[in-house]
């Protein structure tokens, strides 16, 4: 029988991300109720310091190391993996609804004929002893529950930020286990042969703490200046609406909706945003929402917890200077 | 050149979305359908491959009766084909499932490169790309932003989009890529378009005509159950934060620290 909790540790620049440690929090809960065991599997090249920070929480960690794992590809990442899943057959297997979790996950699911659940915001075991996936779908417009009643593993991608993360456990050191890569040149049919790092902000909307959105009422490119001061002093990334992307005055990459990004930060702060059914969708989850719109009939105010009715090229730097007073008091 | 595009057909992004008082699912009634947004850009890009290299543009979907509108208005884009699979067998599929359909009907085409959207807007799964490239046993790229096909059409060179910022990544042909936002801007389809579509081939594919097991299919074949619907957690209701800007903007950062407890 299929036994054990696995969490895909997804490394970036050199760090497992956060959205691992996330999961293993859930995992070891989980896997308490289970009466199974809790397993980090770590993929890439050198990452050999990386497995006591994971073996603080797991109680085992695989690591495979290989150069061409260094850059992570479909192909050589989808082999290792679903030769490890195969061989140890655990219940569940978690990683993170990221870029990579989203290009992976499937790809391994496939292979191993089971069940995906993907960008989940919460997860439980029931009665059955089942996972239960909690999920938007609609973009946030309804959720829906899922389980993967007979194939294994139980696979789930979860967004970053929605669980909670717990403080390692210094005392626990978990048993870390090196595995061959077996990876073979000829399986890799992809093949990086650029990377490109974007102008924009160093933390990417999805795992942003603090996003500061601008939409039509910024009135153009120029004006983003006043938002880019206020994520300055506080940390933020900027997003837009898809009103502000379609004019063209952001990046694609930057939009927050049902066609743009998902987002779900701890605060939201909308500025000349309307609250088109999409974006509100797209934001909705976040946890505290500000609004800033001259218009107090906008659609934005709805799903507000706090909204200021007034010209946002006014508000916005006064807001920018208050935050600099507070920020630096401590 | 021969590009396959999945399509799907969804509610209008427009749509207010209503659970039924069971939990089963969501209130189909009134609903507008239309073209996934992110199979646009598949479809786009299809139509600018075709017009630089030759060949054909077929779109497949899987759906009721309904979603021929869909394959209707892709084919008034412009694709030359299309291919419905449209079975009450296949209802309920889930990613799995629907990849599974989609890669035995495209077993039996004719393709140099297969194209769908990063995802569907109603399920939000963003699984059938991948799952439909593992089946096929091709390789896949997903969220790309940039596509050029070589001079002997066998490689291609994209981008995709990464956290802060690119890949370029480059893949022998035939493969699966996934389109994102920012490939491509859609064209309209034009009113001599339309008339041509409608003469433009759907090709009704069922179960029998599929070949595949009943239990490989739909919510037989699916991995995955939905054990119900939820509407999304309710927000307490707002406060407008009142007074001349600074004020406000005083009250505002001292509420975000205080009560909301966020700064």
């Amino acid at each position: 029988m299929a036994k054990g909790i696995w969490v895909f540790a997804e490394v970036k620049e050199g760090n497992v991300r956060k959205i691992t440690f996330e999961l293993l929090s859930q995992g070891k809960k989980m896997a308490e109720k289970l009466g199974e065991e809790l397993v980090a599997v770590l993929l890439g090249s050198g990452v050999e310091g990386l497995t006591g920070r994971l073996a603080e929480y797991a109680d085992k960690v695989y690591w495979a190391d290989d150069p061409a794992l260094s850059q992570y590809t479909t192909d050589a990442y989808a082999t290792v993996l679903t030769n490890l899943l195969k061989e140890h057959q655990p219940s569940i297997f978690l990683c993170g609804a990221t870029i990579m979790g989203k290009d992976l996950s499937p790809r391994v699911a496939t292979r191993l004929q089971t069940g995906l659940s993907t960008d989940c915001t919460a997860l439980s075991i029931n009665e059955s002893g089942l996972l239960v996936a909690k999920r938007p779908v609609y973009a946030g417009k309804a959720y829906i529950e899922v389980v993967c009643p007979t194939a294994r593993p139980q696979m789930a991608s979860v967004r970053p930020n929605v669980l909670e993360m717990l403080p390692a456990d210094g005392a626990k050191k978990g048993e870390v286990v090196k595995v061959d890569a077996k990876i073979e040149a000829a399986g890799l049919r992809t093949a990086v042969v650029e990377v490109v790092k974007g102008a924009g902000a160093k933390v990417d909307l999805t795992e942003a703490n603090i996003i500061i959105s601008g939409g039509r009422g910024m009135k153009g490119p120029e004006n983003f200046k006043v938002l880019e001061e206020l994520a300055a002093v506080l940390n933020a990334t900027v997003g837009a609406s898809r009103a502000a992307v379609d004019s063209g005055w952001r990046e694609h990459g930057d939009q927050v909706g049902q066609t743009g990004k998902v987002v779900t930060p701890n605060l939201y702060i909308a500025c000349g945003i309307s609250g088109a059914i999409q974006h509100l969708a797209g934001m909705g989850s976040s946890k505290v929402i500000v609004a800033i719109n001259k218009d107090p009939d906008a659609p934005i105010f709805q799903k507000a917890d706090y909204g200021i009715v007034a010209d946002l090229f006014k508000v916005v730097p006064v807001l920018t200077e208050e935050f600099k007073k507070l920020l630096s008091e401590n | 050149m021969n590009v396959i595009v999945c399509m799907k057909q969804v509610p209008d992004t427009e749509t207010l979305i209503k659970i039924k008082p069971d939990g089963s699912g969501i209130v189909t009634d009134d609903i507008k359908y239309v073209i996934n947004p992110y199979c646009e850009f598949a479809v786009e890009e299809s139509l600018r491959i075709k017009e630089k290299h030759g060949g054909q543009s077929i779109l497949i979907t899987m759906g009721s009766q309904k979603a021929v509108e869909s394959l209707r208005t892709g084919l008034a884009m412009g694709s030359d084909r299309s291919i419905h699979l449209n079975d009450p067998a296949f209802e309920g599929a889930d990613g799995f499932a629907t990849a599974k359909a989609l890669a035995e009907a495209i077993k039996k085409e004719p393709y140099d490169l297969i194209l769908c959207g990063k995802q569907a807007v109603d399920d939000d799964m963003a699984q059938v790309g991948p799952a439909l490239a593992e089946l096929l046993g091709l390789p896949h790229v997903t969220l790309i932003t940039k596509l050029e096909i070589s001079a002997d059409k066998k490689k291609a060179k994209v981008e995709r989009e990464i956290e802060g910022g690119k890949e370029v990544i480059e893949v022998n042909l035939p493969a699966v890529f996934t389109c994102q936002k920012g490939l491509n801007e859609p064209r309209y389809a034009s009113l001599p378009g339309i008339m041509k579509a409608k003469k433009k081939e759907v090709k009704a594919i069922n179960l029998a005509a599929l070949g595949l097991p009943a239990d490989q299919v739909g919510a037989a074949g699916a991995k995955t159950k939905i054990n119900k619907y939820l509407p999304p957690p309710s927000r307490p209701p707002g406060k407008i934060v009142s007074g001349e800007i600074l004020e406000a903007a005083q009250k505002l950062v001292k509420l975000l620290r205080e009560e909301a407890k966020v700064i």
